[in-house]
């Protein structure tokens, strides 16, 4: 029974770390601001919480404390990556040239209109070659 | 045999940070550093996870959850700062 849980938990954390592996090099191999915001925000969030899942195995009584980790780190994490690709719609970072369908750009096209604040205007002289 | 895994999976971990660090170097545009930051501190918070467990210390655990407020907190401070509006 006590080596059962000890195998659960270990695979459990192995999962999660492998998780946590793809998210970042999906960060550094995805070819647009909104595919890193996928790649990373995600990925890092399950595998996250596959971790502490993983340690609640090994360890029982940290039951509520990991518990309470993971329950807010599963609120916060989409709310702040949503926020960032906000920002970085309305400062007008280019999107890839595979970009079918941009929602947002249709219900507010004001935010492509101002393109000229300080964050686009860094990121349009080298964001290009990457 | 729990050690096995967990030093395998801090293995893992670290090269996940050091990908994400790569990016938060290389990254064209601000919100780019943004992200790779915001991704660097959850990683960080599975390091102290995993290193409550190493050390086998449940007071770690209630730093991982400080962290994990503050790293949310600045983040959003930064998205809200590059947005323009307050």
């Amino acid at each position: 029974m006590e080596s059962a849980m000890d195998f659960m938990g270990g695979f459990l954390l192995l999962a999660g770390a492998s998780f946590l592996l793809f998210g970042g090099l999906g960060l550094l191999r995805m070819p647009d601001l909104y595919n890193r915001i996928q790649a990373g925000t995600k990925t890092t969030t399950l595998g996250t919480i596959l971790v502490l899942a993983g340690a609640a195995f090994l360890h029982p009584e940290w039951g509520l404390k990991l518990l309470l980790i993971g329950l807010f780190l599963l609120f916060t994490n989409p709310l702040s990556s949503q926020v960032l690709a906000r920002a970085a719609h309305r400062g007008g970072i280019e999107k890839t040239p595979e970009t079918m369908v941009d929602k947002l750009a249709e219900d507010f096209p004001e935010s492509i209109a101002k393109s000229t604040t300080s964050i686009s205007s860094s990121s349009n002289k080298i964001g290009d070659k990457s | 045999m729990a050690e096995t895994f967990i030093t395998f999976a801090t293995i893992l971990s670290g090269i996940a940070f050091l990908l994400a660090l790569g990016r938060f170097l290389k990254g064209p545009s601000t919100v780019d550093r943004v992200i790779a930051f915001d991704v660097l501190t959850v990683i960080s918070i599975t390091f102290i996870v995993l290193s409550a467990l190493i050390e086998e210390r449940g007071i770690y655990l209630d730093v991982a959850l400080v962290y994990a407020l503050l790293s949310f907190l600045g983040v959003i401070a930064i998205a809200r700062y590059l947005e323009g509006r307050f």
